[in-house]
């Protein structure tokens, strides 16, 4: 359950969810809003202080949380100053589009029936996104498996040791929910190729 | 979906080779990096859809990602680079940018 495919004659990108599972994509997502929107953009205070208060269009320094750097990576790797400024000019605007890709897919879930509290057993959730609706979620299905991989501590090469790892074991849970938001993704990238 | 802008006009030096010449109007590269998160399907139809690559293309590029850990996506003026980081920034790759060497 849950894989994306297309529609043949609508065109439209369908996906049937359980109540489990939407429920999960909905605090995935909500999850990603919480943390574009929690980390407060800090000025760079290495700058006149006057001018640096007067500028408040946009951080210049890398953010602290390791999520948010790899959300919003350094441009340019060997000049400070411009990669402050790509910084300043792009961060906000790529923070509210992230953002804004999230709450898409949970007003989604919400309008196909999912309630605010999941109570009832056997709801089944159904989703039908055009194809400029399924590419926010394909995109904001990146974030979110980034935003797993980096807390896991995700490398190249390491299935084995999530293999290992006892079911009991949280880590183990979580690896297994990241997965899935990367199968569903694969499954995503496939309906929207054909 | 973006488009690529013509790139600005130059004086040309008439002893310069073409290819000397297109370097120096596009003096500037985009780079994406591999990671262990993104799959190689997505990036393959990130590049397709956002620079309008053929497949082929598309796939070459994303197996120098994965192979090589980088690839030069696009080559252009600074702010066109700055603009393809931008949207790669926006799908979720890692993208940098740097003068073309």
């Amino acid at each position: 359950m849950g894989a994306f495919t297309r529609h043949r004659s609508s065109r439209l990108v369908i996906a049937n969810f359980s109540g489990f599972e939407a429920d999960l994509l909905r605090s995935l997502a909500s999850q990603i809003v919480e943390l574009l929107r929690n980390e407060a953009a800090v000025p760079d205070d290495s700058r006149d202080p006057f001018e640096a208060m007067m500028d408040f269009s946009g951080p210049t320094s890398e953010p602290e949380d390791p999520v948010l750097q790899r959300l919003f990576p350094t441009a340019y790797t060997e000049d400070a100053e411009a990669a402050s400024e790509f910084r300043r000019f792009t961060e906000g605007s790529l923070r509210d589009g992230k953002a804004a890709a999230a709450c898409c897919i949970i007003d989604t879930l919400e309008e196909a029936g999912l309630p605010p509290e999941l109570e009832e057993d056997g709801l089944m959730i159904d989703v039908e996104l055009d194809e400029p609706s399924a590419e926010t979620w394909m995109r904001s299905f990146t974030d979110i498996r980034l935003a797993l991989a980096t807390r896991l501590g995700v490398e190249e090469g390491d299935e084995e040791v999530w293999a290992a790892l006892d079911d009991e074991d949280p880590r183990s849970q979580a690896h297994d929910i990241y997965e899935w938001v990367g199968w569903l993704q694969e499954t995503l990238v496939e309906a929207l190729t054909r | 979906m973006a488009t690529v802008s013509a790139a600005s006009p130059v004086e040309v030096d008439p002893t310069l080779t073409p290819d000397e010449i297109t370097f120096l109007a596009k003096p500037w590269v985009t780079i994406v990096w591999n990671d262990p998160v993104n799959l190689m399907s997505y990036v393959s139809y990130v590049f397709q859809k956002y620079f309008g690559y053929p497949e082929p293309k598309a796939e070459k590029l994303m197996m120098e990602v994965h192979e090589d850990g980088k690839s030069v996506v696009s080559t252009g003026t600074r702010e066109e680079m700055e603009r393809d980081v931008q949207a790669m920034h926006e799908y979720g790759l890692w993208a940098t940018m740097e003068k073309a060497t």
